[in-house]
């Protein structure tokens, strides 16, 4: 007896392709409202906007130290209670991004912080206004030293995305358990459900590593 | 005005159905913590040495915690296991195996990015000044160490308390799969209580993590 | 009778309880270059950075060409245009080539083409020995290189006066000439420069006037040649008996 049975894996396959452009269109589509939503966090924090930057810090809080099952519980079942009726798909991104926003938000912010405070004034001594000075001075150098921080974010909240079967989306997880129930093929499931996985997330992880590495061999500093 | 499940929260033991739940939660992070401590202490310390053999395979070992889902992991465990070997491994226990899978290459990683983040100069001072490889351990290196180890594996336990939410996906009736059964008891009763239910669920998980992410905050403070 | 460019009128700056600068007052005319000295923690840098307005002052005034210095003003754009400042640490933009450090503020602040502010940078830049950097980043240079290109990016703003914060402190011995003598230079060419320095004989050497600081306010000042040979106050020799040894007798 084989003990995978691929026969029984190639008719598998459409469905899990599905699943994972739906992983895929809900990963990235929260992690770039997660990216916008985190990046405009760390300036209120960072520039200490009066009253955003509290609103600001409970939002970072509750999110950080909340697992995004529990967040998407509240957003999908609870908030339509109060007339709030969010559809599993738009839910399961603006879960992620809420999530994602936290978390970037504190990564970016650390890079800001890593610029040295005279670097603006270098930039404000050459008569550049504040605006000017950090759009051109401080936010690219912030940026790059983020990257490492950033893409290990990506990387998280593309893993995270496997809780979206909760709010019944047919999502790879969802696919996998849904034809371990049917048809008792188990193995041939979990291998084509760390399969796919792997597809979505190697590359992310591989540009990781070869972002970082760069970085370093191109660092700033002296 | 609707009850928004703030008077299922208080009817009967349903507080107390909660809470009971969330300690199932804690009670899984708190027994993976402590292995992943232990063992991702001894795992971490191996890797931050020089044997070419064990550094190829917590790589490898690394790099398939660092990018397969945790709710991955679970699946493999909780369901290959009973295919492939007839094991029937309890929800909880496979909950707790995997979890520990996960944070034993979270604290290695720690452990040795902590080790190999002394400079070299500090070993070479304290070697200068007489002390012997046993004393540079004990006096200067570990005490280090463990200062910035400390913090960061405080921080662990809030990522697993976290990530015991999964185990609900398999079935270990925690806290959340307790709110859905109120919920559902109640559904007649009082149709809005997944509002209030799960807003209260939120709470617990940041009535549990938060304080714990500000100590170890504060400490990341109070030693840098 | 040149100008007054700079007029520093009883300044007080404050950190909290502590006061920095005391009730000072200094002038600053056209083509003259004031050196200031002074033991670390007198307030001599902290006097510049005023002048460019980066510290908000808690008394006095500040004015340039008239124009009060007020780091939350509208005007105070227009007027770092016109005060050129040099850092201790250079403070080059990392992200950026030598070429685009320079460019980056003519272009984008003073609205200049950038073709015709380049071929004045690639100018200024060879005059200090550098053209050849220009596609370089400043981690590439040494820091007397990083500090000479910090001088030319702020001369391409064309500035009427240059502020020099302890420009040569961070530097190896071996390349501190290399930046004092473009400093020379530029005094030479008859511009309006205040320099803090560490290096007695190069502000021997390029003063018009020394500036003695201590506590927050002046003790003394004059020109070199009275400064540092006959100096009229206890505080300053002592100062100046700082850079000096004598000869270690040995053995008993």
């Amino acid at each position: 007896m084989e003990l995978l049975r691929w026969d029984v894996m190639r008719s598998y396959l459409p469905l899990y392709r599905d699943a994972m452009f739906l992983t895929l269109r809900i990963g990235w589509a929260g992690i770039l409202a997660a990216i916008g939503l985190g990046f405009i966090c760390a300036l209120i924090r960072h520039y200490k906007i009066p009253v955003l930057q509290k609103i600001v810090g409970i939002y970072i809080e509750l999110f950080r130290n909340t697992p995004l099952l529990v967040q998407l519980f509240f957003l999908y079942f609870g908030l339509p209670k109060i007339g709030l009726d969010i559809p599993a798909e738009p839910c399961g991104v603006l879960g992620l991004a809420l999530l994602g926003g936290a978390y970037m938000a504190e990564t970016f912010r650390s890079g800001l912080e890593a610029v040295e405070p005279i670097q603006m004034e270098s930039a404000l001594s050459l008569g550049m206004t504040r605006t000017q000075a950090v759009l051109h001075v401080i936010l690219p150098q912030a940026v790059s030293i983020s990257v490492p921080a950033f893409v290990a974010n990506i990387i998280f909240l593309l893993k995270e995305t496997s809780v979206f079967s909760a709010i019944s989306l047919m999502d790879l997880m969802f696919t996998a358990k849904d034809l371990i129930g049917l048809y008792y093929k188990t193995l041939e499931c979990l291998t084509l459900l760390v399969v796919f996985y792997l597809i979505i997330l190697l590359p992310v992880s591989a540009l990781g590593s070869f972002l970082e590495r760069r970085l370093r061999y191109a660092g700033f500093g002296d | 005005m609707q009850a928004l499940g703030i008077d299922v929260l208080f009817k009967g033991i349903n507080m107390q159905r909660l809470l009971g739940g969330l300690w199932i939660s804690l009670r899984i992070s708190l027994i993976a913590v402590a292995f992943s401590i232990v063992l991702g202490l001894v795992v971490g310390v191996l890797m931050a040495g020089d044997n070419p053999v064990i550094k190829a395979v917590s790589r490898v070992y690394l790099e398939i915690v660092r990018v397969m889902p945790q709710m991955v992991l679970l699946f493999i465990v909780f369901f290959g296991t009973t295919r492939v070997f007839g094991w029937n491994i309890e929800a909880e226990i496979a909950s707790i195996i995997v979890f520990t899978f996960w944070g034993t290459a979270e604290m290695a990683d720690l452990v040795r990015g902590a080790l190999i983040s002394i400079p070299k100069h500090q070993y070479e001072s304290a070697a200068a000044l007489g002390l012997e490889q046993g004393q540079i351990y004990r006096y200067i290196v570990i005490p280090q160490t463990l200062r910035r180890l400390i913090p960061l594996s405080i921080n662990l336990v809030t990522r697993m308390i976290k990530t015991t939410s999964l185990a609900m996906m398999i079935g270990v009736v925690e806290v959340l799969k307790v709110g859905q059964q109120i919920i559902e008891a109640n559904r007649k009763s009082s149709p809005h209580a997944a509002f209030g239910i799960y807003a209260c669920i939120f709470v617990l998980y940041f009535a549990a993590c938060w304080p714990i992410s500000m100590f170890s905050k504060y400490l990341e403070r109070k030693w840098s | 009778m040149k100008h007054e460019l700079i007029k520093i009128e009883s300044v007080v700056k404050e950190f909290g309880d502590n006061r920095v600068l005391d009730g000072l007052s200094l002038s600053v005319r056209e083509g003259e270059v004031v050196v200031i000295v002074g033991p670390s923690g007198c307030g001599k840098s902290t006097l510049l950075r005023c002048i460019n307005g980066l510290e908000p002052i808690q008394g006095g005034e500040i004015t340039f060409r008239g124009q009060k210095v007020d780091g939350n003003s509208r005007s105070i754009v227009g007027i770092r245009q016109k005060v050129g400042m040099v850092f201790q640490n250079y403070e080059l933009f990392p992200h950026m080539t030598i070429l685009e450090n320079i460019v980056l503020s003519p272009v984008l602040v003073q609205k200049r083409g950038r073709k015709e502010v380049e071929e004045e940078a690639m100018q200024l830049l060879s005059r200090v020995g550098l053209e050849e950097k220009r596609d370089s980043f400043p981690r590439e240079l040494s820091g007397g290189q990083k500090q000479r290109v910090a001088i030319v990016r702020a001369l391409c703003m064309h500035p009427e006066v240059l502020l020099f914060d302890e420009v040569t402190a961070a530097l190896d011995p071996e390349m501190v000439r290399e930046v004092l003598d473009v400093m020379l230079t530029l005094a030479r060419q008859g511009r309006t420069m205040v320099i803090v320095t560490h290096e007695m004989s190069f502000a021997k050497a390029v003063a018009d006037r020394v500036v003695f600081i201590d506590e927050g306010s002046i003790v003394e000042e004059g020109s070199p040649e009275a400064f540092f040979e006959h100096p009229g106050t206890d505080r300053a020799k002592r100062f100046l008996n700082t850079f000096t040894y004598e000869k270690v007798e040995k053995g008993a």
